[in-house]
Formats: structure tokens, sequence, C-alpha cells
């Protein structure tokens, strides 16, 4: 759907556009992202450098507000401890409907360097919250953020208000839809395995 | 003092120990057994060691060796002050009363090694969570939570 169905002139001779009600509120939801810094390790440095001035997240209405009942994105810049997720997980319900989440490098979308051989790190943020955009990179870099905002833009417009309804969309990357990409992994597999009792434990120095 | 009067004042106090002692290039190290570890510390404070830069364990499978690396900046010596702790009892004296720097690092050690500290005015975990089972840098340490990196070659 469209946002802007037709451009006509009014009988009094003003500029008229005529949309419906629920493409302006997809619209508007998606121009003014304003994002909950979720940065909790080396990925935060990129996402601080997308907000200054060479970067300039402004522009396109993300604007960084570290107060989780004013933000509409969450930003998982980092590596996830065990010790950091319930906090992540606490600020994430303390965001107000509607709200997305963008995993941010590889460490908040696999575990990335420490998925193996590591006692602390989750793997993946979307253990424990539901992510939109996964942008992959070690770190990734701003202008690969601002893609992700802007996909993250594309997503929200392919939603309608009206419940279970989505608009067709051609997304420039894929995103992952159902079953992630990841699951493949053998290694996910044994962990989801081990995590469900359903394969002994392998873990530690044998 | 300057490092040769330590040196010769070390090896006085500690004459079993002098063999073992080097302060070349200004760093030295001195292996005293448990039952001295607090009174060691507490010479070579009195003795111009005045910062402590770190505490630390390594578990060398039999017994525990604690590290810790003093520094005395008037004479620019540094010294590794070691002990071992055996695995069956993982207790030493703490040394927050000598330098207040101790405490956060015993804690850590007692996060990682599960050695605890006597004297510690506040003995538990800093790094991990609280309800945290076992202690992960010791080499028997088992976490079904871990996944073993595959061997690619
Ligand atoms: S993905 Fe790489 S850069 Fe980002 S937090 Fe993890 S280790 Fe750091």
């Amino acid at each position: 759907m469209a946002l802007v169905d037709k451009i006509g002139q009014s009988l009094t001779g003003a500029p008229l556009v005529l949309t419906n009600v629920d493409a302006l509120i997809d619209w508007s939801r998606g121009q003014s992202l304003w994002a909950m810094p979720m940065g909790t390790a080396c990925c935060a440095m990129e996402l601080i450098a997308a907000s200054f001035s060479k970067f300039d997240f402004d522009r396109l209405g993300s604007f960084p507000r570290p107060d989780p009942r004013h933000t509409d994105v969450m930003i998982v810049a980092g590596t996830i401890t065990r010790k950091m997720a319930p906090a992540v997980k606490r600020l994430w319900e303390q965001m107000p409907e509607p709200k997305y989440c963008i995993a941010m490098g590889n460490c908040a979308v696999s575990g990335g360097i420490f998925y193996y051989d590591t006692y602390s790190v989750v793997r993946g943020v979307d253990e424990i919250i539901p992510v939109d955009v996964y942008l992959s990179g070690c770190p990734p870099r701003p202008e690969a953020l601002q893609d992700a905002v802007l996909q993250l833009r594309e997503l929200i417009r392919s939603r309608s208000i009206a419940q279970g309804r989505e608009y067709d969309r051609v997304y420039t990357l894929p995103l992952p839809g159902g079953e992630r990409a990841g699951t493949t992994d053998p290694g996910r597999a044994e962990a989801a395995d081990v995590l469900a009792g359903r394969r002994p434990k392998t873990g530690g120095d044998e | 003092m300057n490092i040769d009067e330590l040196r010769e004042h070390l090896c006085a106090t500690y004459p079993d120990l002098c063999p073992l002692f080097s302060i070349e290039f200004g760093d030295g190290v001195l292996i005293v057994d448990r039952g001295r570890y607090w009174s060691a510390a507490k010479d070579l404070r009195d003795l111009g060691f005045d910062r402590l830069g770190m505490i630390t364990a390594v578990d060398g499978i039999d017994d525990f060796e604690i590290v810790a690396r003093l520094t005395a900046r008037e004479i620019g010596a540094h010294i590794f002050l070691k002990t071992h702790v055996p695995r069956d009892e993982p207790a030493i004296e703490t040394l927050t009363d000598l330098w207040p720097a101790a405490d956060w690092q015993e804690r850590e050690v007692y996060d990682m090694f599960g050695i605890s500290f006597r004297g510690h005015p506040d003995m538990r975990r800093i790094l991990l969570p609280d309800d945290w089972v076992g202690h992960p840098l010791r080499k028997d340490y088992r976490d079904e939570r871990i996944i073993r990196r595959p061997d690619y070659i």
C-alpha cells in the first residue's frame, strides 16, 4: 500500500493528497524511530559514531534516547553476557509498544566470537528478546546500521495496524523469516539439543 | 634504599628463599609458603612496596598459586609475591588490611577460582551473578552450556 494514492487538486485549487489511515500511521511510525542504545561492547563505538555529525542519524529521525519509555527501537550493540541478559530483557519490557529490535554485530546476532568455549555469553540476543533486523559485522560500520534502520522502516511499513495483515514489500536485503539462517548451524542445533536435554553434556575440557 | 640494599635485606630476612629470589632488572619473585604469606606481604610493605598492582591465581591442577604483584615506587622495584594454596582447602589470608586495593582483586580471584580470603570485608562474587554455580577458571570446571569448538584442522 503506497502512502500516496493520488495527488490531485481539490475543488478550491489547493493541492490534495489521498491516502488511508493505515498507510499514514505506518509511514509516521517509521519516520521517528527513537533508539534505545543498548551498547554493551565494542560495537557501541560504531553506534556512538553513527549519532555524531559525520553520519548524523538525526536526519533519519533516529535519535538515541537513554530512557526505554521514550524509545521505539532497541539497538543491541555488543556482547550480551548472562549477567547482562536480565537487564536487557527488563529494559525491553519497559519500552512501549510498538517496539522493534535491531541486533547489531555478530555478538548480538549469534554470540559472534564468543559462540564457542565460553561460559558467560548469551548466544544471540534473540534468545531473550524478539529481533526484527539482524545486522552482521564485527563491528558493522555506521553506514550498515543506517541501512538497518532503513530496512526496519520498510518492515514497519509492511505491517498493517490491523492484526495479522502484511503488505508486500521488496527488501533490498533478505530478512530472516520464520526459521532463521543460524538454525542450520550444527553448533546451534547442538546447543538447542543440550539445552532441551536431548543430548549429553559436552562442556569444558574433556 | 636502592635495589642492591633491598636484595641484601630480603636475603637476610628469607635466607632459605635467597636462591629463589632474583631482582635483576628491578623485578623479583618471592615464593613463600602459605603460613608466611601475610607476614611477608607486611614486611614488603614496610620496606617501601606501597603499591599493589594485582592479585591473581594460577590453577596448577595439584594446587593453586596466588600471585600478587607489588611495586616500590621510590626504589623502582617490582616483586611477584607467590604462594601455594592446596586444592582441598582453598583459603588464604587477605591483604586488604595492608593495601585496600586488594579488595576487588581478591573478590575476582574468589569468583574465578573459588579461593576465599580470610578476613576480607566483603567476600562475594564480583563479575558473575551471585547465583552462579562453580568457578569458571578452574581446570575442572564443567558447564553444559559451553559448546566446544569443532576441530577444523
Ligand atoms: S560483534 Fe565484534 S565489534 Fe561487535 S561487540 Fe562483538 S566482538 Fe565487539
